[in-house]
């Protein structure tokens, strides 16, 4: 997000749908991952030097990227390099598709890069071997320090023609760093690419910060922060840096979220110890109250066409989970399950909400239909919470605390993944112990 | 006058040692009425026999008997003390999801606030603050500590 980042797709190669043998069905998760092989990518012999990229490990590091995005989705099997039976350039203009089925893959991706003018030129090639037929290609052009999100955008393509759903690679993930002792953490701010590289810090650390989330562009979030000991919901520009509380509010604000069309946050305000929920437009400041209950109401999320709010409210007595129109009429519980609900989020393909059950001490991350049947609890833990959906609405990625000793002591926080199938539960690698995750959308569509 | 200091500081530490041991006996048992705190441990004075705080049970913002008493000393104490401004901390244990937390401690605070109102304290002397589950007393992952963290705390602002 630093500068707009602009992909030339200059020409297909060729597009072909039809015919394809190979598919992964995803709704079944991990039992059968498909082998795969990446080939580095070839480095065209006119490629210029470019500040300080290391040009002629380019190809190989594109291609390690790929494999580990692949191989994190649980649905692919990389396969290793030092079997790969052809040369990368040779094997770009056509593979000889006997010699790889011998090593058990199924799919090969291919591809050559050349830096010129200071201009990344990339092309690839995603092969069925079974088949043995060229299923995509590609070639785009960019400049050379986008090489990271070069090896994104292709995996995207490849996850996208095999599966059938839309990638999930090139995406950012907003979480708050923590560090010091349980009783004394220091939180910031912090962004880094979907696998866990690029970490920037977007405030100091000065004060406590909560829960950020992204604009539908991604360009803009939304967070709880303590600036002054005064708990508001803030919305800080992340390619300015400048930060502005959001409304006018005689008490705390917190919990908040964009709406699907990002002029609007929704949150709840605090007014003499009872919270509701309030929407305020970010154009004309016009505040609006939508609910009125002397019960608490928080964790409230639009669904993607804007015309419901699912939330949470105490007023049964306990944490639970209820729908209601975007304007605060028809407000329905959806969760009559033994235990506590909490953190209901709208997943981006309309159909399901993902929330945090409490039962028995124990917290569960789950997703169930937006009435509230067909509750599919994924993962269980001694704490976890707050998830949050990546683009396509196949994974969802949440934070973990353990249990600390007498002294605090033993106790972190760190960031998961786990496909909506339960299959492929997954640490994500953060610089420090971190939580309250964020997905971004697609930054590139 | 520095015989009389030092003798001062042995009494103090005597002194609190013998409430340290005290504390550590008591931690035992009987310092958690359902699951409410009703022990000392973390307990501060704003004065001489007027305690910080009062403590909560799960998810509940109700006063206690024992909380009615407390803020009753605070409001006696903030009474004689007409310049004295406060803000009231509420606090959650960390075994809720955070923004409902969030939202408890606030409740909390205001509990509190309204039963010091409600014995003639002006609302324009107390301020709340709700920090959730971010600022516990005692970080550790025990019923006992999660009774210590689920409190409402009274702090002087000026």
């Amino acid at each position: 997000m630093k500068k707009i980042f602009l992909i030339i797709i200059t020409y297909i190669l060729s597009f072909n749908q039809l015919n394809a043998l190979i598919e992964i069905d995803i709704t079944r998760g991990n039992l059968d991952p498909l082998p795969i092989a990446v080939s580095p990518l070839h480095i065209d012999i006119k490629s210029e030097k470019y500040k300080d990229i290391k040009i002629e490990e380019l190809g190989s590091n594109i291609s390690s990227i790929i494999e580990k995005n692949f191989k994190g989705t649980g649905l692919f099997n990389p396969l290793k390099k030092e079997a790969f039976v052809q040369k990368p350039d040779i094997a770009h203009l056509k593979p000889r598709f006997e010699d790889w089925r011998l090593i058990k893959a199924q799919a090969l991706v291919t591809g050559k890069i050349l830096v010129k003018n200071e201009k990344l030129k990339v092309e690839f090639r995603l092969w069925d071997l079974t088949a043995a037929k060229e299923m995509t290609a590609l070639a785009f052009t960019t400049t050379p320090s986008n090489w990271r999100r070069v090896a994104h955008i292709i995996s995207d393509k490849i996850y996208e023609r095999l599966t059938g759903e839309e990638g999930y690679f090139d995406t950012r993930i907003i979480y708050v760093a923590e560090s010091g002792p349980k009783d004394q953490r220091v939180k910031k701010l912090a962004i880094m690419d979907q696998d866990g590289s690029n970490t920037k810090y977007l405030t100091l650390g000065n004060e406590l910060v909560l829960t950020p989330r992204f604009n539908p562009t991604n360009q803009m979030v939304t967070y709880l922060s303590y600036f002054r000991n005064m708990p508001r919901v803030y919305l800080l520009d992340i390619e300015t840096g400048t930060q502005e509380v959001v409304g006018n509010f005689p008490g705390m604000t917190f919990a908040p979220r964009f709406s699907p069309d990002g002029k609007k946050i929704i949150m709840s305000f605090a007014e003499d110890g009872n919270s509701d929920i309030y929407t305020m437009d970010l154009e004309n400041r016009i505040v609006e109250r939508i609910t009125n209950h002397s019960s608490i109401d928080t964790s409230p999320s639009f669904s993607p066409d804007g015309k419901y709010i699912a939330f949470n409210s105490d007023r049964s007595g306990l944490q639970q989970i209820y729908v209601m129109r975007s304007d605060g009429s028809d407000v329905r519980r959806v969760t009559f399950g033994k235990g506590i609900y909490g953190t209901p989020v709208w997943s981006p393909r309309g159909d399901l909400i993902a929330f945090t059950k409490v039962r028995k001490g124990r917290f569960y991350i789950g997703v169930m239909r937006t009435d509230g049947s067909g509750e599919r609890l994924l993962t269980e833990n001694y704490y976890q919470e707050a998830p949050s959906w990546s683009p396509n609405g196949r994974v969802l990625v949440f934070y973990r605390e353990t249990k600390a000793g007498s002294k605090g002591e033993g106790f972190s926080a760190t960031l998961w993944s786990i496909d909506i199938t339960g299959y492929n539960e997954r640490k994500l690698s953060t610089k420090t112990d971190a939580s309250d995750p964020s997905w971004s959308s697609l930054l590139s569509k | 006058m520095i015989f009389n200091t030092s003798l001062k500081n042995i009494f103090l530490v005597v002194f609190t040692t013998l409430i340290l041991s005290a504390c550590s006996t008591a931690k035992k048992s009987g310092d958690i009425d359902g699951d409410v705190y009703t022990g000392k441990e973390t307990v501060k004075y704003l004065a001489s026999g007027v305690p910080d705080r009062v403590f909560f049970a799960t998810n509940k913002s109700s006063l206690t008997t024992a909380s009615r008493a407390t803020l009753r000393k605070q409001a006696t104490y903030l009474r004689k003390n007409k310049k004295l401004n406060v803000t009231i901390e509420g606090h959650a244990d960390e075994r809720g999801t955070r923004e409902y937390n969030l939202a408890l401690g606030e409740r909390r605070a205001n509990a509190a606030r309204d039963y010091l109102m409600t014995y003639g304290i002006s609302g324009k002397r107390i301020s709340t603050i709700s920090y959730g589950k971010e600022k516990p007393v005692n970080p550790a992952s025990s019923p006992l500590a999660w009774s210590q963290n689920r409190r409402s705390v009274t702090v002087k602002v000026n």
